[in-house]
């Protein structure tokens, strides 16, 4: 299929809107993502036309709900490259997934065992962990970050020990846009026995990921951010490591037979999808994949860096303005500060421009102090979005510095 | 001034301006003329949450009056607190609870009062109101 952007954008119904008198610029894409009309009707096609609920019904309704369910974990599988599809958990996101993994791992980690994560982790990497540890007396490591933005190899590489249980790394940081070197950490992670969990919920909408090729433990994203419906998510995780984690809620679904003496618990995947799923999110979540490989990973990943490449070549253009994480590694994310001006106030004025952009920490803390800033302005792009849309923003931004000089 | 006196004329210098714009770059002005708090006052007890920038406030009572003072990090922050203080500040306890802001709508600002808004600006009108509130109560005792 051809790129065509203007056909593009006409799959996404809220790009024809205004926002201040003026057309919408969307540029938060990494919070999340634009939903195109294809899952948006699939959402209503479910509720209007085959809402039941799945698995066990013996009627017609449910189990077209259950084989439409089904076949979009089928759809994420098959786009992930896991080996089975029942390594393809639902979950509501990608913090629901980590809580889980945290949770399971609790009981087969011990006291002196530690947990290496990355310093560039989003705050919900972060608390599952040390809820964990205080449980199970395990210790976390942290991997630092370079002035680039980019995760310390070398110190990685001797943070590793016999000790080490477990590696926790983002495949992109959401702050910065930074591609970590996951492949390199997974292998040299498995060389000390360690399992390794990546949270991909800043890579999905960029790039395709191939699981098995990476050979990665656990893997994790949320449908939002890849056009799909809010409030669900996946945890990918090899077979062995699902069978071995105790079941994180207890609840209908996950049972094969229960007694008041003991509970047998289901196969995979129902062990760990306690309760009714959210179908609708699965399915929409399912049809945003399909939607995306149609248009083509490599078409998006072409588009996006000529984006990122155009609007970082414009903003350097302008005096006193400091991008951060400025490496060449990393998806279209632009996380920058102009002189000593405040994000809040630029992206406020943005906003008065119909441009919507986020301000402040981006839930990375760590990353925040170790530039010594209060915060960012960070545009994020997506494959919808386009360069005249960048010019919007670089004259926008020009006279939100005029404004606030 | 009474206080609905002065947020009229608020309303009025507003009203001058033909669009947005204008209308902050006259809110980042009135955001530099104000009287910033003292620096042993911008403590962290005298911050408001839920602010993405730095936002202090501090009250004291002068003759029955309630002066407050403020600073921000974020200077359009400052020019909304600014344009609170000028309608707040130098009243009397009773008249500041009784008080309404429908003047920020009217100006043109009320994206920057609502309630959701991650800004703390609500907060900071909260806080105004609760050292009203408090100074009111502690003259009864009296």
């Amino acid at each position: 299929m051809e790129f065509d952007i203007n056909k593009i954008r006409e799959d996404f119904p809220i790009l024809n809107r205004k926002v201040n008198g003026y057309p919408f610029v969307y540029l938060d894409n990494a919070a999340t993502s634009q939903k195109p009309k294809t899952v948006i009707d699939s959402l209503v096609d479910y509720y209007s036309n085959y809402n039941s609920n799945i698995h066990r019904g013996v009627h017609t309704v449910s189990q077209e709900a259950t084989d439409a369910y089904e076949s979009a974990r089928q759809s994420i599988q098959t786009h992930f490259n896991a080996k089975y599809s029942h390594e393809i958990i639902f979950t509501s996101g990608t913090t629901h997934s980590i809580n889980l993994v945290a949770n399971g791992f609790q009981s087969l980690l011990n006291s002196g065992d530690e947990i290496i994560i990355s310093g560039l982790e989003h705050h919900s990497n972060i608390v599952p962990w040390q809820m964990m540890c205080e449980k199970n007396g395990a210790l976390i490591k942290v991997i630092p970050m370079q002035e680039s933005g980019e995760l310390n190899f070398s110190v990685f590489e001797k943070l590793l020990s016999n000790k080490t249980k477990l590696v926790f790394v983002n495949h992109i940081s959401n702050a910065l846009g930074i591609i970590n070197p996951i492949k390199k950490i997974i292998d040299k992670a498995h060389e000390f026995g360690a399992v390794v969990l990546v949270d991909g919920a800043q890579a999905s909408s960029h790039l395709k990921t191939n699981l098995q090729e990476l050979n990665v433990d656990f893997y994790t994203t949320s449908a939002h951010k890849l056009c799909g419906p809010t409030g669900v998510g996946m945890l990918y995780g090899k077979e062995k490591w699902l069978k071995k984690m105790p079941p994180y809620q207890g609840g209908g679904e996950m049972i094969s037979s229960v007694t008041f003496e003991k509970t047998t618990y289901a196969e995979l995947p129902h062990k760990f999808e306690a309760g009714t799923p959210n179908i609708a999110g699965v399915i929409g979540f399912g049809e945003a994949i399909n939607y995306l490989n149609k248009i083509g990973f490599d078409h998006i990943k072409n588009h996006e860096t000529s984006l990122l490449k155009y609007a970082t070549k414009k903003l350097k253009t302008i005096p006193n303005l400091k991008i951060y994480g400025d490496s060449l590694n990393k998806t279209s994310v632009i996380s920058f500060n102009v002189g000593e001006i405040h994000a809040y106030d630029i992206g406020s004025i943005l906003d008065k421009f119909g441009i919507a952009v986020r301000t402040g920490q981006h839930c990375a803390q760590p990353i925040m102090d170790y530039y010594n800033i209060s915060g960012t302005v960070r545009v994020s792009f997506s494959f919808y979005n386009t360069t005249k849309e960048i010019d919007h923003l670089y004259k926008s931004l020009l006279q939100a510095i005029t404004m606030l000089s | 001034m009474t206080i609905k006196e002065i947020q009229d004329e608020i309303v009025e210098e507003f009203s001058l301006f033909e669009n947005w714009m204008e209308r902050y770059e006259y809110m980042i002005e009135l955001g530099k003329t104000i009287e910033l708090i003292s620096p042993s006052n911008k403590t962290d007890s005298n911050l408001i949450k839920g602010c993405q920038s730095k936002l202090w406030l501090h009250a004291e009572v002068l003759e029955g009056k309630v002066f407050y003072t403020t600073d921000s990090e974020a200077i359009i922050t400052k020019g909304i607190a600014a344009i609170l203080l000028r309608a707040f500040s130098n009243q009397t306890p009773l008249d500041i609870i009784n008080s309404d802001v429908k003047y920020i709508d009217e100006i043109g600002l009320k994206e920057h009062l609502s309630p959701t808004r991650a800004n703390g600006l609500v907060s900071m009108l909260r806080q105004i109101k609760y050292y009203a509130l408090a100074f009111s109560k502690k003259n009864k005792i009296k």
